[in-house]
């Protein structure tokens, strides 16, 4: 079996997901997106783990470890993802820009930003 | 094309397709079982790239959990139930050519990288069972794998202290006079 079958599908995998990243809107569904980069990279570990068939199943092993962070960035973000819908009332990350960075196309500056020396 | 091949480019096409639909369909609630659909897809492919081990958490974890997860996110944040329009944002061409970009050179490099790379799933049978990446793990990667343990337990606290309401209010006025009462002795 060629190494580009499952290569391919991985790197075509994680486009989409930097797809689903940048363009959707709702905080889920951009952590769906991310599990699915975390996908494309485990489908190259496996790969070249089958591929140049090591001893001490480095990839694997590194897959499952893998899987595990997955596990725990779900919990942690759907937590932090609720934590915002109770206190903002909306999960779409564009309108959530308290913290961006104020330039002059904004208009007016903030009251309490410090005059320049 | 062999046989394991050609399994092997429908489970993908099933997956990518999948996939595809969980980044561009219209129903929130769809794009998560869409993504069941992807991931179980993916799968299938580790069982064909016979790591067995790999495939059967992937569908007890992803599958199983992290889908489950996700739909309770969606739950818990009251999402409307049939398509809803505000689900993509406004730079939806920026993120379509750096997908198609990342997507360009990944393939690129990958292909003309690895051109001269074939494997035989038949040389070494028996590499992706339990048994054998039991034997690696608890042989060569046991300090990685408790480090490991660790970082699972302070998330999950950190997503309980995270989704915990009433902090700053947990002392009840007994439990204040007693540690006072602790603290004089």
């Amino acid at each position: 079996m060629h190494v580009a079958y499952p290569v391919v599908l991985a790197a075509m995998l994680f486009s989409v997901g930097v797809y689903g990243v940048l363009a959707r809107r709702n905080a889920i569904l951009v952590l769906m997106s991310v599990e699915l980069m975390l996908n494309g990279a485990n489908l190259n570990l496996v790969t070249f783990d089958i591929w140049r068939s090591d001893v001490m199943h480095s990839g694997q092993v590194m897959a499952l470890f893998v899987i595990v962070i997955a596990a725990a960035e779900v919990g942690v973000g759907l937590a932090i993802v609720l934590l915002v819908f109770r206190n903002r009332s909306t999960i779409a990350v564009d309108s959530l820009r308290e913290l961006r960075e104020r330039t002059d196309r904004d208009g007016t500056a903030p009251e309490d930003a410090m005059d320049p020396p | 094309m062999t046989g394991v091949e050609i399994a092997f480019v429908l489970l993908g096409i099933v997956a990518l397709s999948s996939a595809v639909l969980v980044v561009t369909t219209t129903q929130l609630v769809h794009a998560a079982l869409w993504l069941v659909v992807s991931l179980g897809a993916l799968a299938g492919c580790y069982l064909l790239l016979s790591a067995e081990l790999v495939a059967w958490v992937q569908v007890l974890i992803y599958v199983g959990a992290v889908v489950v997860l996700l739909l309770f996110g969606i739950m818990l944040t009251r999402a409307p139930i049939g398509p809803s329009t505000d689900l993509d944002s406004g730079n939806r061409l920026a993120a379509f050519a750096v997908g198609l970009g990342t997507a360009g050179t990944l393939v690129t490099v990958l292909l003309t990288g690895l051109r001269h790379a074939y494997f035989h799933l038949g040389d070494n049978p028996g590499t992706g069972t339990a048994r054998s990446l039991g034997d690696a793990i608890f042989r060569y990667w046991v300090l990685p794998f408790e480090v490991l343990s660790v970082l699972l337990l302070a998330a999950l606290v950190g997503a309980i202290v995270l989704s915990r309401t009433n902090i700053g209010r947990v002392a009840a006025p007994e439990d204040d006079s007693a540690s006072e009462q602790r603290g004089r002795r």
